[in-house]
């Protein structure tokens, strides 16, 4: 099978035998990118033993994988990434190739773009194909967050982004959908910029990630003790949700920082926010803003997050998220 | 051992703000500083120093003012200071940076390079990994502890939800998180030598051994075509009310938009 | 003439801010409320070299100048002027007189430790009987063979009982009035040397202010401070610097108690505006923005001239004689303009009025300043 050209290719990140979900977004976003160049989206799978992952990233939308299997690919580690990766784009040419931006992704795409000599935007929000001349515009959060900035590639190709978790949409999946799966040509070789494990240690923190969490209730330094954040987290269990904390409440040592929304924590778009004591510094909005409905509670009018919530209420948290909860509680069990 | 940092002087991004009428960002008066990430990795350098007798050589593009975050890296302890400054150098993206920073570093001994993860302004995180490909040497990044174990770095790197323990041999560059330590102040008697008896070295274009094609905005693979501030969320309804109200309120929103 | 700071000097002037934001400022209202001695800000600043600041490299100090020093101590003044004084009182009294009088076998002795952070100095000159009136000493010291036996008290002594090294003066020759006085240099826990009950004060209420009480102390003999009836001339001398420690610590309560203020004025509304808006509140700020300038230029100045071996005791007073009345005029008026605010614990400016008075009073009265002006002024 031949690529098209002006493919758009996707790097499917796993970890562990699991598809990161963002591969899922990133691989749906390519599909309308690909359509508007009439072209096609390419999954790259790196690893080993992972040939029964193909079909899930096809289901999502994936019109080809090109596969990599391979010892040296079981565990992350940049350099043998780095050669599979390069091949594949010296070997097919597409016209873009996107990342995750994950710590995996941030790590690899640098240096991939730097061996390959070409340019990379980090951490995009937005993508579009411009009319005319079939650039890439790559859209990202500059100046810490403060502005945004559009990123176009004249020259070089392909033009390599790494994308934003949690904001691209994932395409609904065809069980039925069916493609090639190509395997990698090149070789990896073990050279001196390869790197050890000499060990892997896994987080104490809860299997809930705050951004599959469809309800997420946050708390901020208003919500000032373990207490505070122990009424959010009824709350949070009544609704069928996460807690996640701002930069601040972490900071304090009140939330985990796996559960920091912000620009330096985890952008979410939850269906629905419900913000704690969360003052709204333009650092934690731009971790949620985007979220479908926010609901915001704090004892200062002037608050920011006053500006992005759909339902602002002045009062104190400390009353009001209570007996929040036990009227959930009482509306779902009279139902 | 030899150690070079890689440190940027930035807008202190968490003391900007937006004009509330033209929704702009307002730049006047925001203090420059040393790139919170860099500072760390000075921070672990200096450790080593303290700790082994490393020498710590600090190095920065930027204009002629960033010379004020070399001074900062001399007086908190570092051995020698290099300020990369030139027109030609200036409008680069990742690529292009990168390129300059690590013809710099040639011409200097190193066994470990350090730099930030990523700075507040630009927020990339690119330049880096891409000054070690252009070295040709291994990079760990995402640095959050650092050991140096006789020919080879120990780092811990912190992925989303778990660490790895990885081996690189030296030369080698790793990639600091700026939650790896505490920095130390500066000392006053250091403030005093760094502006009073140490020199800080200052490189043109003709210093750096680097292509035209690589350096500068001609340099940049990509372009920055416009910037804008973002689209301020409209604000919805905001209630100031006594407590049974609110919560009946909240209720009804949640209900409509069948939330509950 | 340059009236701006050096490079250097605005460095160190952001570090010092920095670090009394970071390490001095959330011990203030504690330090305050429980009159408890500010350990953890203090030995912070011993760990980062603040403690010797304008001292000579070789003796252990940072080798920076008085300037850079009274930087420090006005920028942590602005946060807490308990911490002030406890650094002012260990630079410019205590280390200092041992730089400038003490042998080279005391600086490498006692000087070092301080200079280099490891202990705290005191200096103790002040008695029951003998304040304003310094020469008035009633502490005796005789000679005992290799020996000197000290006996007597001192009064509201600053860091009496934290500090490991005491600067002390005593009477060795009565029948010679001032020239009869003689400095000792003495350690902590020496036998026959114990302290009174700590004062409780109106402010500065975290320092520790104690009598040191001398009941037949032995002290080596070797541990007396320039020459036997030299004393005087080196208490008065040594106050000298101290006086423009103090004229930095007032400076910086009153720019504390300023900046404080702007930021509530813009804030607090009455009548539908900030009150930030309404004339009388600007034309106080004017005032007090002018004279805490003109205040700030003084104090620098009696800096400069310390460091360039002229005299410089006139400069001193003024310094001090305007800082602290200014001191005490803008905390009153920053007070008024909080309205009922500014009589509440939580707002900080009822603590800097009352740290400010003490600025009038110690090392030289507002009167005692008034005199060594006029005296030079007069000769």
């Amino acid at each position: 099978m031949t690529i098209k050209e002006k493919a758009v290719f996707v790097f499917a990140e796993q970890v562990d035998g699991q598809i990161t979900p963002v591969s899922f977004e990133l691989i749906g976003k390519a599909r309308e990118l690909a359509e508007k160049l009439d072209s096609q989206v390419v999954a790259l799978l790196p690893g080993f033993k992972v040939t029964n992952l193909t079909q899930e990233l096809i289901v999502h939308g994936a019109q080809a994988v090109v596969i990599a299997d391979h010892l040296d690919l079981e565990h992350y580690r940049t350099e043998p990434f780095t050669q599979v990766i390069s091949q594949i784009i010296e070997q097919y040419q597409p016209e873009i190739v996107l990342f995750g931006a994950t710590s995996i992704g941030r790590d690899l795409a640098p240096r991939v773009a730097a061996r390959i000599h070409t340019g990379l935007t980090a951490d995009c929000t937005a993508l579009e194909i411009e009319e005319e001349t079939d650039r890439l515009l790559m859209t990202r959060p500059a100046f810490g967050g403060n502005l945004l900035a559009t990123i176009v590639c004249p020259e070089h190709r392909p033009a390599m982004a790494t994308v934003r978790p949690g904001v691209m949409i994932k395409r609904t999946p065809e069980e039925k959908a069916t493609a090639e799966v190509i395997p990698f040509e090149g070789s990896i070789t073990e050279n001196q910029m390869y790197t050890t494990i000499q060990d892997v240690l896994k987080k104490g923190s809860s299997k809930h990630d705050i951004q599959d969490a469809r309800i997420i209730v946050a708390g901020g330094r208003g919500m000032r003790s373990r207490e505070g954040f122990a009424l959010l987290q009824d709350l949070a269990d009544v609704l069928g949700g996460e807690v996640g904390g701002s930069r601040a409440a972490v900071e304090a040592g009140l939330q985990d920082k796996s559960k920091q929304v912000g620009q330096t924590g985890k952008t979410v778009r939850p269906v629905l926010y419900i913000a704690c004591g969360i003052s709204g510094a333009i650092q934690h909005l731009a971790g949620m803003e985007e979220s479908d409905f926010i609901i915001a509670i704090n004892s200062d009018t002037t608050a920011p997050i006053f500006n992005v919530a759909d339902v602002g209420i002045v009062g104190d948290a400390f009353k009001i998220v209570p007996k929040l909860t036990e009227a959930i509680r009482s509306e779902r069990e009279n139902r | 051992m030899k150690i070079i940092v890689c440190v940027k002087q930035v807008p202190d991004t968490t003391e900007v703000r937006i004009d509330p009428v033209k929704g702009t960002l307002i730049r006047e008066g925001v203090p420059s500083i040393m790139n919170p990430d860099d500072k760390a990795g000075l921070e672990a350098a200096l450790r080593l120093k303290d700790e082994q007798g490393a020498h710590v050589s600090v190095i920065c593009m930027g204009p002629r003012q960033a010379d004020t975050v070399l001074r900062e890296a001399l007086a908190m302890g570092a051995d020698a200071a290099y300020l990369i400054s030139d027109s030609a150098f200036s409008g680069a993206d990742t690529w292009a940076t990168s390129c300059t920073l690590a013809a710099a570093i040639t011409k200097l001994n190193y066994d470990l390079i350090i730099t930030g993860r990523q700075a507040i302004d630009g927020d990339t995180a690119q330049v880096g990994p891409e000054i070690a490909e252009h070295l040709g040497i291994p990079h760990i990044s995402y640095c959050e502890d650092l050991n140096v174990e006789g020919s080879e770095v120990v780092v811990k790197r912190q992925f989303e939800d778990r660490y790895q323990i990885l081996r690189a041999k030296m030369p080698a560059l790793i990639t600091a998180l700026g939650e790896m330590n505490v920095p130390r102040y500066m000392t006053p008697g250091g403030i005093f030598e760094a502006y009073r008896e140490k020199q800080i070295i200052l490189w043109t274009r003709l210093d750096i051994p680097v292509a035209d094609g690589d350096i500068g905005l001609k340099g940049s693979p990509t372009r920055v075509t416009k910037t804008f501030p973002k689209q301020m969320k409209q604000p919805g309804i905001k209630i100031e009310t006594g407590v049974e109200e609110s919560v009946q309120f909240a209720m009804d929103k949640l209900k409509e938009k069948y939330l509950l | 003439m340059d009236f701006n700071l050096s490079k250097e000097h605005q460095m160190a002037q952001q570090l010092f801010r920095d670090f009394a934001h970071n390490e001095v400022a959330p011990w203030a209202e504690e330090t305050d409320e429980f009159h408890r001695f500010p350990w953890e800000a203090v030995r912070k600043m011993q760990s980062c070299g603040l403690m010797g600041i304008p001292f000579a490299k070789s003796v252990g100090g940072q080798g920076c100048d008085t300037l850079t020093y009274i930087l420090a101590v006005e920028e942590i003044s602005k946060v807490c002027a308990t911490t002030g004084v406890i650094l002012s009182a260990h630079t410019s009294l205590a280390t200092d007189a041992i730089n400038i009088y003490g042998t080279e076998q005391q600086k490498e002795q006692f000087l070092r430790p301080l200079a280099e952070g490891r202990k705290l100095g005191s200096f103790a000159l002040t008695e029951p009987e003998a304040g304003t009136d310094a020469a008035g000493q009633q502490s005796k010291a005789v000679l005992d063979g290799d020996e000197w036996v000290l006996n007597g008290t001192k009064i509201f002594i600053t860091n009496a009982e934290v500090a490991d090294t005491y600067i002390v003066f005593a009477m060795t020759d009565k029948a010679q009035g001032t020239r009869g006085i003689s400095a000792f240099i003495i350690e902590k826990a020496t036998p026959g040397f114990s302290f009174g009950p700590a004062e409780k004060k109106m402010g500065i209420r975290g320092s520790s202010t104690c009598e040191l009480i001398f009941e037949n102390c032995h002290i080596p003999k070797g541990n007396l401070l320039g020459r036997e009836g030299k004393g005087f001339g080196i208490a008065m001398s040594t106050l000298d610097g101290g006086r423009i420690g103090i004229a930095a610590q007032a400076l910086g309560i009153a720019e504390g108690a300023l900046e404080r203020t702007i930021q509530y004025v813009k804030e607090r509304k009455q009548f539908n505006s900030p009150i930030a808006k309404y004339q009388n509140t600007q034309f106080v700020l004017a005032q007090m923005k002018t004279d805490v300038e003109a205040t700030r230029w003084l104090v620098y100045n009696a800096a400069l001239k310390k460091d360039s071996g002229k005299a410089f005791s006139t400069e001193a007073a003024m310094a001090k004689l305007k800082a602290s009345e200014v001191a005490a005029e803008v905390t009153r008026e920053c007070v008024q303009l909080h309205g009922g605010y500014g009589f509440i614990q939580g707002f900080q400016v009822e603590r800097m009025m009352r740290d400010a008075k003490i600025t009038e009073i110690y090392e030289g009265t507002s009167e005692v300043m008034k005199m060594v002006i006029s005296g030079n002024l007069l000769k």
